[in-house]
């Protein structure tokens, strides 16, 4: 996999200070203009053949998530059937990307799929709120990895980004990273969550991408669903202008995942159009596009069904979970 | 790959009838003289239409010269009003068939008519309504007075709109039309006078009469009528100014134009490549007000040039009924020709085009959207309205230079300036010499925004108090 010189990219050696200069030259970000792209972009019209692509690729991009409290080995041994038999009155239904889950959930989860090629994904690093020191971050990072965690989702500290302290949240990402290593060399995939509504600027946003991007991640994520603002279309028609444009300039390629409030076909759809349109048809796969969801994959069944029977079913006619 | 199935809008939410008269006197004349009116994107005919002479004109002044000293100037301001109000109300309820009637005849996607053209024309007669209770306070003294019988000749880019500014304040102040459509895209009128009709405006109130260059050219020099309003091309426009030069007409012109859209390092650059193509691409560049010249500063030109490339692929021409296109058909063969000759004009003269990978279908009237680089000052495509979708790119080194190319223009109609910096963009808007100009966004109209040009653009304004000034006098 090719890997890029950060310092090539910043321009100089890397401290706070070249952090901060390279983050603050990026072109502003204009609201209005942004989001009448977003609401343009949204008037597009998915029908027929092109609707029921959209509907198999959205299901394919989901990574199916529980993320409670309240979660027990049989909640999540529950989502992991439905993730193997999405629906079970179609087996043409393909199956999720993986089942995101807490840590200590990773062994029950890899118990429930098995030999299964879905991945399991564990949200890492004092999630949701990001606040414990590195040493316990680092730990529950490994304790993940170690628990059989094919992917890693971990949050930014947005408390350093927000007060310029940029190297810091830098030098997390990093460390998070090397945690992400197996013992055999191989890595688990690392996302790297913003929790745009906290970073509340489009400004932020772009900027937070850029130095979540010069670490080296995988995807870069929206949101952990857990503050009162999560995955927003032009939040993430902003990300995969990042990605896109992080590409033209090191050949890198890194995923966007948005999460949390995306609960209708309708609305995936949506995204669908934008990554298209923005960030191009190179995107449309679940190796770089993902979609943090719970209850979205019930919507996208039932608009299935009606695709395949011509009439709408119900919510009796598709799995709770 | 995600190809987006064709997602076509019904035709049959309008019914056209087979021949339409002219609509004088709230009643539509036996067709006669006809000539037919195409769809752009098929060249099929739609219907045909009457060719106004002299004696419909005639007609048609009488009408409304009747209607206004026997009805319209004995209403009282809130009558007025309650009329436009429920033409207002019609043309949302009929917003999808007016919305379809306007792609089918003008080629224009019908994600904008839908969008765009049809709810600002209901937005106009909701605005003016408003206003014909109020006219004491337009700030003509007590009591400002109507100038009567009122020509109005709108042009095809947006046929309905066109009409929407035209008649909303006309009748709001208390006067009476002679309305003509262009002669490639007369059926929403018709549809109009229905709808006329149909709220029950009082016969004579508003008059269409169809045709070509001929019959508009009767409208404006036939002796009662009281002012004019035209909107379309500076030449004609000329003809029109020196046709009542000595008469006591009144006249609004709102003519051609050709925009700087001023493009600072500092801009927020994703949305200025967004302006760049709404400002140009927008109704296939068939805008007065188009950003047709692109002046990008020299240090961010790469980048904005490649961004817009990128997102020019993007853009869907094909089919304006469906849904997902965006760019329609060009008007007219006419136009196209037009088009052709002056982008070959460029290119001659040593600028660049480029235009994206995109299918041209078989039938009707195409141009792809194209970028002209390596152009100056003095190339025929930067001077000239090309009327369609073609930007001329140039770049400038410092804000005194951008403001002197900007200015370096024979029309003077609109301009816009991306910045995040405030100052800056208040600074370009104190010097360019536009009517509008507009920052960080194109292509924005609201009813209460006046509108129109200096210098070739034209003269008087559209929309918003001044607006209605235009078709007003004072007491005095």
């Amino acid at each position: 996999m090719p890997t890029i010189d950060p310092e090539a990219v910043v321009g100089s050696r890397i401290t706070n200070q070249s952090l901060s200069r390279w983050l603050h030259s990026l072109p502003g970000v204009d609201k209005v203009g942004l989001e009448a792209r977003t609401a343009s972009l949204g008037t597009r019209s998915i029908k027929t053949a092109s609707k029921a692509w959209a509907l198999d690729m959205a299901i394919q991009m989901m990574d199916l998530t529980t993320l409670e409290g309240a979660d027990t080995k049989e909640r999540v041994r529950s989502l992991c059937l439905k993730a193997i038999t999405p629906d079970p009155t179609d087996l043409t239904t393909p199956q999720p990307a993986a089942i995101c889950v807490y840590g200590d959930m990773v062994k029950h989860a890899k118990e429930a799929l098995g030999k299964n090629k879905i991945h399991v994904a564990a949200v890492a690093t004092a999630f949701p709120s990001g606040r414990a020191s590195l040493p316990v971050k680092i730990a529950d990072t490994k304790d993940a990895v170690n628990a059989g965690a094919d992917e890693i989702d971990m949050v930014i500290d947005r408390g350093a980004f927000l007060s310029g302290n940029y190297l810091e949240v830098y030098k997390q990402i990093l460390a998070v990273k090397a945690a992400c290593l197996r013992k055999d060399g191989t890595r688990a995939h690392l996302k790297v969550i913003l929790e745009t509504g906290e970073l509340e600027t489009y400004d932020n946003i772009r900027r937070a991408s850029y130095l979540a991007m010069l670490a080296g991640p995988d995807f870069i994520k929206t949101s952990t669903g857990k503050v009162s603002v999560n995955a927003t279309l032009p939040i993430t028609l902003l990300m995969l202008q990042a990605v896109k444009d992080w590409f033209d300039q090191t050949k890198i390629q890194i995923g966007v995942k948005p999460a949390g409030g995306i609960r209708t076909a309708k609305d995936a759809i949506k995204y669908l159009v934008v990554v298209k349109e923005t960030a191009g048809e190179e995107w449309l796969t679940p190796k770089y596009f993902r979609f943090g969801a719970s209850s979205l994959l019930n919507d996208v069944l039932m608009q299935r069904q009606k695709l395949t029977t011509g009439h709408y079913s119900g919510r009796d006619y598709v799995s709770v979970d | 790959m995600f190809d987006y199935s064709p997602a076509p809008e019904s035709k049959d939410l309008v019914k056209f009838q087979a021949s339409y008269g002219h609509f004088i006197g709230g009643k539509f004349t036996k067709p006669a003289n006809t000539f037919s009116t195409i769809n752009p994107a098929t060249e099929q005919v739609l219907a045909e239409v009457s060719h106004g002479t002299a004696k419909d004109v005639d007609s048609a002044v009488k009408a409304a010269r009747t209607a206004y000293e026997k009805t319209w100037s004995k209403l009282n301001g809130a009558t007025r009003g309650k009329y436009l109000y429920r033409i207002a109300r019609i043309i949302q309820e009929r917003s999808r068939e007016l919305a379809v009637a306007e792609t089918l005849n003008n080629g224009k996607p019908i994600k904008e008519t839908r969008d765009v053209d049809i709810p600002l024309v209901a937005s106009w007669f909701f605005y003016y309504a408003g206003w014909a209770d109020k006219l004491d306070y337009a700030g003509l003294g007590a009591n400002p007075r109507a100038h009567g019988v009122v020509s109005q000749i709108v042009p095809w880019n947006f046929p309905l709109m066109m009409l929407a500014w035209k008649i909303a304040p006309a009748l709001a102040a208390g006067n009476t039309v002679v309305l003509k459509p262009a002669e490639t895209t007369p059926l929403t009128a018709l549809l109009f006078a229905e709808i006329c009709q149909q709220a029950e405006l009082p016969d004579g109130v508003v008059n269409i009469v169809t045709g070509y260059g001929d019959t508009g050219a009767m409208m404006v020099g036939h002796p009662d009528v009281n002012k004019i309003a035209f909107t379309g091309s500076t030449d004609v426009g000329r003809i029109i100014a020196k046709q009542i030069a000595g008469t006591d007409k009144k006249a609004t012109l709102e003519l051609g134009g050709k925009a700087a859209n001023i493009v600072f390092e500092d801009a927020a650059l994703d949305q200025a490549v967004e302006g760049i193509v709404n400002g140009i691409f927008f109704n296939q560049g068939h805008v007065c007000c188009a950003g047709s010249r692109l002046l990008v500063q020299e240090s961010v030109q790469d980048v904005v040039i490649k961004k817009l490339k990128a997102r020019m692929e993007n853009i869907r021409l094909g089919d304006p009924m469906d849904k997902n296109t965006d760019i329609g058909a060009i008007n007219s063969k006419e136009q196209l020709t037009k088009i052709d000759r002056l982008v070959k004009q460029g290119v001659k003269e040593g600028g660049e085009a480029w235009a994206p990978s995109c299918v041209i279908p078989k039938n009707g009237f195409w141009y792809a959207p194209t970028i002209i680089t390596g152009v100056s000052p003095a190339n025929t495509v930067v001077r000239e309205e090309i009327f369609g979708p073609v930007l001329s790119v140039m770049t400038f080194r410092t804000p005194a230079e951008a403001v002197a190319k900007a200015n370096n223009s024979q029309y003077g109609l609109s301009a816009g300036v991306w910045s995040e910096k405030g100052s800056r963009i208040l600074k370009m808007a104190d010097q360019l010499n536009a009517g509008v100009v507009w920052a960080n966004t194109f292509n924005q109209f609201d009813p209460a925004s006046p509108f129109g040009g200096f210098k070739e653009s034209g003269y008087g304004r559209e929309g918003g108090r001044h607006g209605l000034l235009s078709y007003l006098k004072g007491s005095n």
